[in-house]
C-alpha cells in the first residue's frame, strides 16, 4: 500500500475519519470494560455523568482541564516548530517550585503585584528549563527526546530532594511536602466554595494569547516554518536556531503555568503527586487538538473528562479508573492515524 | 575515599553491575535494531512495562520461566507490529506514535495488572531465574563471578548481543535491515519490501525490549510493581546514540553505565546520608545527557532515521 496527497480534503473526510477514530477508541475500550465483566453502556453512562452529569461534575472537569490546557499548549507550541518537548512534566514542578519558592512569604506584597511576580518567575523558570535542552540540540545536535524525558526524572528527584530539605514543611508532620502558599499568592476561586479556579480564565487566555501569536505574529509565522521545513525556512533567511530557542521559551514558560497554577489556584502546596502525568498528557491533548491553541481547549476538556468521569465510574462499577489512561492514548493513535487518512488516500498498488 | 576506590575491585560490585546491565542490554539491542531500520521506537519504555508485566503473570499461573520470556517477547512484538504498521505505511509521526505506544502499553498493562489481581495490596511473588555458575570460567578472579555466575537470562543478554552484531553485519537479513536504515529506495530497487523489512525489525527490537522489562520481574526481582521500569527505556534510547548504532559499542555503553550505577548506590551507602539520596539517583539520569553531549557531533546515525519511505518518491 502508498499513500497519495489528496488534493483537496473533502467536507465528509473531515467529520468521517476523526468520528472513525473516536468509534474505534469506544470499540477498544467496550472490549476492555466487557473483559473486566461490566457493561460498556452502563460504563460509558456513568463516565458521562461522573463528567458532565452535574455542575459538581462539569466543575471538576474544567478543574483538572485548566493544567492540561496548560501542558497541551505547550506541547502545541514546540510541536509546531517540530521541537520535541516531553518535558513539560519537568517544567510544570520547576513552575510550582517557584512558586512555592516566592509564594511562601519570602516575598511580600499585596495580591496584585504579588501573582503576577510569581507567575512571571514561574514561567521563567519553566522556560530556562527548556532552554537547556534547546540549546544542547541547537548547539551540540543533541536530541531533545531523550533529554527533555530525562530531565522529568531528574526534576522530580530534584523536587524531591527540596521536599525533604530546604522547602520541607516543619509543621508538615514529616511528610515530604512545602508549606501552603500565603492568602495573598493564591488564585482566588472562580465561584465562591468550589474548587474550579482563576487559574482556568487564564488557561484560556493563554490559549488566545498563544492562538494570537501563532497566527498573527512574525514569530509565529517562523516557527510554523521552521516546523515545515527547517531547511526552506534557513534558506529563506529565518534565524532557525534564534526560533527553536524563542519556541522554547514560550513552550517551558507555558508548561510552568500548570505547575503555578495547580499550586497557586488549587493544591496551595507543593508535593510530589502534585501532577498525575500532565505533561505527557499534554502531548495527547495537543495532538487531538491538531496543534491548533484554541483547539487544546476543547481537547483538554474533553481528556479532563474522560479522567474525572472515570474516577467517579470506577468507584460505582467494578472496572479500574486505568480504563481512562487506556482510552486517552487510544485516542491518541487513532487520531493522529485519521489525521493522516484525511490528508492522504491510501493506494492498495 | 580509598573504600570508594576499594569497591571497584570487589566481586559483589561487578557482579551486581552485570546484573544491573543485563535488561539495559536487551532493551538497547531493541532500539538499536529499531532505529537500524530507520524508526525511532519510543514505545520502549511502554513496552518494557508490558513484557515485565506478561512474562512475571505466565510464571505466576504456573508457566515455565521460558514460557515467560517468550510471552513477554510475542508481548512486544505485538506492540512493535502496531508501532511498525502506524509509522512505516501510514507514515505517522515516529516521536507522538512512539509516546503514544508507551502510554496504551503502560495504561493496558496496569488495567490488566488490576483486573487479573484484585484487592492485592503486595504484589505476589514467583521464583525467578537462578544464577547459574558456568564451569571454569566463573572461577575467574573478580571477572569470573561478574560475568559467569548470572541467571540464564543474563546469558541470554550476552548472546543476543553477539546475534545482533552477526545478523546486522554478516547476513543478507542484516544487510536489508541496514539498508532501509539508509537508503531506502535502494532496497525497494532490489525488488526487498521496505515496508516489510521495516515492520520486521520493529517487532523483532520490540520484542527484545520486552525481554528487557521481564528481565526485571523474572531474574533481577521476583516480582511486578508500578513503575518498576522507571526510564530505563529512555536510557536505552541515550545509550544508542552513545554506541553510535553499533551493539559492540552499545553493549560497552550499558556495562559503563551500569557500573556506575551500582557504583553510585554504594556511595551512597559509603557517605551515610551527608549528600542527600536524591543527588546519587540522579547522576544515571545526567550522566547519560552527558554521554550524549560529548558523541553527539561525531554521531552519525542512519540517515533515512525518522524518514518515512513512500514508493516512488525521493
Amino acid at each position: 500500500m502508498r499513500l497519495e496527497a489528496r488534493a483537496t480534503t473533502s467536507g465528509a473526510a473531515t467529520i468521517l475519519w476523526p468520528a472513525g477514530a473516536i468509534l474505534a477508541t469506544i470499540v477498544f475500550s467496550s472490549v476492555l470494560v466487557m473483559i473486566a465483566g461490566a457493561s460498556p453502556l452502563t460504563v460509558f453512562w456513568l463516565v458521562f455523568k461522573g463528567a458532565a452529569g452535574s455542575q459538581f461534575a462539569l466543575l471538576e472537569t474544567l478543574t483538572r482541564a485548566t493544567p492540561l490546557i496548560f501542558t497541551g499548549l505547550a506541547v502545541a507550541v514546540a510541536f509546531r516548530a517540530r521541537l520535541w518537548n516531553i518535558g513539560a512534566e519537568a517544567q510544570l514542578y520547576l513552575g510550582a517550585v517557584m512558586t512555592v519558592v516566592l509564594g511562601t512569604g519570602a516575598v511580600t506584597l499585596p495580591s496584585a503585584g504579588l501573582i503576577p511576580l510569581i507567575m512571571m518567575a514561574a514561567m521563567l523558570t519553566g522556560a530556562l528549563t527548556l532552554l537547556g535542552p534547546a540549546i544542547l540540540k541547537t548547539r551540540f545536535g543533541v536530541d531533545e527526546v531523550v533529554t527533555t524525558l530525562l530531565l522529568n526524572f531528574i526534576v522530580l528527584l530534584f523536587v524531591s530532594m527540596l521536599l525533604e530539605g530546604p522547602l520541607k514543611d516543619p509543621t508538615g508532620l514529616g511528610w515530604p511536602q512545602s508549606q501552603r502558599v500565603i492568602a495573598d499568592a493564591q488564585l482566588p476561586r472562580l465561584i465562591k466554595g468550589k474548587r474550579l479556579h482563576y487559574g482556568f480564565v487564564l488557561a484560556v487566555v493563554s490559549a488566545i494569547v498563544v492562538w494570537v501569536i501563532m497566527k498573527k505574529t512574525v514569530l509565529g509565522y517562523e516557527m510554523r516554518a521552521v516546523g515545515h521545513n527547517a531547511e526552506a525556512a534557513r534558506f529563506a533567511g529565518i534565524p532557525v536556531n534564534l526560533v527553536i530557542v524563542k519556541t522554547a521559551l514560550l513552550s517551558g514558560g507555558l508548561a510552568a503555568l500548570a505547575g503555578f497554577s495547580e499550586v497557586a489556584g488549587l493544591k496551595g502546596n507543593l508535593t510530589l503527586d502534585l501532577s498525575p502525568g500532565y505533561g505527557y498528557t499534554g502531548i495527547v491533548v495537543a495532538m487531538l487538538a491538531m496543534l491548533n491553541p484554541l483547539g487544546v481547549i476543547a481537547a483538554a476538556i474533553f481528556v479532563a473528562g474522560i479522567f474525572v468521569g472515570a474516577d467517579a465510574m470506577s468507584r460505582s462499577a467494578n472496572v479500574p479508573s486505568y480504563i481512562a489512561q487506556v482510552m486517552v492514548a487510544t485516542s491518541l493513535l487513532t487520531m493522529v492515524a485519521a489525521i493522516m487518512l484525511m490528508r492522504y488516500r491510501v493506494r492498495w498498488r | 575515599m580509598s573504600e570508594a576506590i576499594e569497591i571497584l575491585f570487589t566481586a559483589s560490585f561487578w557482579v551486581a553491575a552485570i546484573r544491573i546491565a543485563s535488561p539495559l542490554i536487551f532493551a538497547t539491542m531493541g532500539e538499536l535494531i529499531c532505529e537500524r531500520a530507520g524508526v525511532l521506537n519510543l514505545g520502549i519504555e511502554g513496552i518494557m512495562v508490558a513484557g515485565a508485566f506478561t512474562g512475571w503473570f505466565t510464571v505466576y499461573m504456573g508457566g515455565d520461566l521460558w514460557t515467560g520470556v517468550l510471552v513477554a517477547a510475542m508481548t512486544g512484538a505485538m506492540f512493535g507490529l502496531l508501532h511498525g504498521f502506524l509509522t512505516v505505511p501510514l507514515g505517522l509521526s515516529q516521536h507522538v506514535t512512539g509516546i503514544g505506544i508507551t502510554l496504551l502499553a503502560s495504561s493496558l498493562t496496569y488495567f490488566t495488572y488490576r483486573i487479573l489481581l484484585p484487592e492485592v495490596t503486595s504484589p505476589p511473588k514467583i521464583e525467578p531465574f537462578q544464577p547459574f555458575a558456568v564451569p571454569v570460567l566463573s572461577d575467574i578472579p573478580v571477572l569470573g563471578p561478574a560475568l559467569f555466575n548470572q541467571t540464564p537470562l543474563t546469558y541470554l543478554a550476552y548472546f543476543t548481543v553477539a546475534a545482533v552484531a552477526f545478523v546486522l553485519y554478516r547476513t543478507p537479513v542484516g544487510v536489508a535491515v541496514r539498508a532501509v536504515g539508509e537508503n531506502p529506495s535502494a532496497v525497494e530497487a532490489q525488488g526487498i519490501s521496505v515496508t516489510a523489512v521495516r515492520i520486521g525489525a520493529v517487532m523483532a527490537g520490540s520484542a527484545l525490549m520486552a525481554i528487557g522489562g521481564a528481565f526485571l520481574t523474572m531474574s533481577a526481582f521476583n516480582s511486578f510493581f508500578f513503575e518498576m521500569i522507571n526510564g530505563r527505556g529512555w536510557i536505552a534510547i541515550a545509550l544508542v546514540v552513545f554506541g553510535s548504532w553499533r551493539p559492540g559499542k552499545a553493549l560497552i555503553g550499558a556495562i559503563l553505565f551500569a557500573a556506575f550505577d551500582a557504583y553510585q548506590v554504594r556511595l551512597q551507602q559509603i557517605t551515610g546520608g551527608v549528600i542527600p539520596y536524591q543527588i546519587f539517583l540522579m547522576m544515571p539520569f545526567v550522566l547519560s545527557i552527558v554521554a550524549l553531549v560529548v558523541v553527539a557531533r561525531r554521531a552519525t546515525y542512519p540517515k533515512a532515521l525518522m524518514i518515512p519511505y513512500q514508493k516512488g518518491e525521493r
